[in-house]
């Protein structure tokens, strides 16, 4: 503090949970997330939109949360990767693909290439091979070459599949 | 890479809204979608004092077709318009191009209002509007004014609105019958800017014959470039053969400038090759729309 900045209250869901903060208007969701709510999952690349590393979802769709101000989140839902597996831990199809087909190297892409695949195999439950490349088409990796990644989202949506098919 | 520090207010109102933003003056700034003022203010290219987030302004998320005109609210998503079918069948340019506009990420958040307000030369939405001689209403305390298109671009990131101002809508006209429409563009990775990018409209006259031609070119001059190509295809037959004519008519007249992303000449190059692509899209929508025509006039002979 100190600053004398203005401060803001931010009221919002966070992977199901309801968290506050108050912060500068000039705080941006991705650093609110990381430094004030220590979800350290989001990562931040580029910072100004391009790699899509910090994609999270917005009520439900993915957006980059360094192109987001924390306070222009006031009363919305966001799930971050931390929120993508269940209550028991057990990952999500998204995940799981990505551990089977060694969708990831280093990682440091990986959560927003997870939030952006949850996000599209819920408008394309079974894409071709096409689709999945234009569904990862906003994410850079700088590890893979992508074929893994691609290899990964289309698992995905076969063990969404299979696991709906295997509930009773 | 972190904002500067920033007074922040977000009005319930569109009354609000203009009340807000005469109050404070040439400092503040409005902040709808963000998709290009957060990066701006990130790397701190652009120095507001204060935001007026419009995001509570629900009443502006709409994308309605009426009296001819796609109207598309100060609020609408990219995303939104994309997805409307009324606005796909009143003007099909609008989702041939918003497919080019960044990711689906970024089309989520952003607005169309925005994206024009914003008006990056390289951004295909401005272009589509002075192609298709739209306007866009700006609000401000106590009155508001329609400003065509071609008055609105006056620069590289400069439009006609004036501190105080709201953009509330912009008006897309809807495409007359015997009108096509085709976009068409280069960029060096998917969802990038374009190198270089290609609006067209063909108008189909008497015997089917090409009437009119029109294009509109991004990332080629400072702001959206309407170029006239009719005297290039007027009288052509309804097929490509006058379409290398059009193109070099647009290479002539073009003037675009080297940077860290292609020179000049190729620019110019690029202009040409896809000049003829969108011209070729827009005959093929022309043509189909024209050959239900006739339908109509037989049912009514009949």
């Amino acid at each position: 503090m100190g600053s004398g900045e203005e401060l803001h209250d931010v009221r919002l869901t966070v992977n199901g949970a309801a968290r506050t903060g108050r912060v500068p208007a000039r705080r941006l969701l991705s650093d609110f997330l990381r430094h004030d709510l220590r979800l350290t999952g989001t990562h931040v690349g580029c910072e100004h939109g391009v790699c899509g590393a910090c994609t999270i979802l917005l009520d439900g769709v993915p957006v980059r949360s360094c192109l987001m101000l924390a306070v222009s989140a006031d009363g919305s839902d966001i799930t971050t990767v931390e929120g993508l597996c269940g209550p028991d831990g057990t990952l999500s199809p998204v995940q799981q693909a990505f551990t089977e087909c060694h969708g990831l190297q280093c990682g440091f892409c990986t959560p927003g290439f997870l939030i952006v695949i949850t996000a599209g195999l819920r408008v394309v439950p079974h894409p071709t091979e096409e689709q999945a490349r234009e569904m990862v088409g906003g994410n850079l990796c700088r590890c893979t070459g992508y074929q893994n990644i691609v290899a990964s989202v289309l698992r995905a949506a076969e063990i969404a599949h299979e696991r709906s098919a295997g509930r009773p | 890479m972190k904002p500067p520090p920033l007074g922040y207010s977000r009005p319930e109102s569109a009354a609000e809204a203009l009340a807000t933003l005469a109050a404070l003056g040439p400092g503040a700034k409005v902040l709808a979608g963000g998709q290009s003022l957060l990066p701006l203010l990130s790397m701190r290219l652009a120095a507001p004092t204060h935001l007026v987030d419009i995001n509570r302004l629900a009443d502006l998320g709409y994308v309605r077709v009426a009296d001819g005109q796609v109207r598309v609210g100060a609020l609408a998503r990219h995303a939104q318009v994309l997805a409307s079918p009324a606005a796909a069948q009143a003007q099909p340019l609008l989702a041939k191009a918003l497919r080019f506009v960044a990711h689906p990420a970024i089309r989520n958040r952003g607005t169309t209002v925005g994206s024009i307000v914003h008006a990056d030369p390289a951004a295909e939405m401005p272009a589509v509007l002075a192609l298709l001689a739209g306007s866009v209403r700006l609000a401000s305390q106590g009155t508001e004014r329609l400003v065509p298109a071609g008055e609105f671009f006056l620069g590289p990131l400069e439009s006609a609105i004036r501190h105080g101002e709201l953009a509330t809508e912009v008006l897309f006209p809807a495409l007359s019958p015997a009108v096509g429409t085709g976009f068409a563009e280069v960029s060096r990775r998917r969802g990038d800017y374009a190198v270089c990018g290609v609006a067209a409209l063909v108008r189909l006259g008497a015997g089917g014959r090409v009437a009119r031609a029109r294009a509109a070119y991004l990332s080629v001059a400072p702001c959206p470039l309407v170029l006239d190509l009719t005297d290039a295809v007027a009288g052509a037959p309804a097929d490509s053969s006058a379409f290398p004519g059009a193109a070099e008519l647009a290479r002539q007249q073009l003037d675009p400038g080297t940077d860290v992303h292609a020179t000049a000449s190729y620019r110019r190059h690029l202009a040409g090759v896809l000049t003829e692509r969108a011209l070729l899209e827009a005959l093929g929508e022309a043509r189909e729309r024209s050959a239900e025509m006739p339908v109509q006039e037989a049912r009514g002979r009949g």
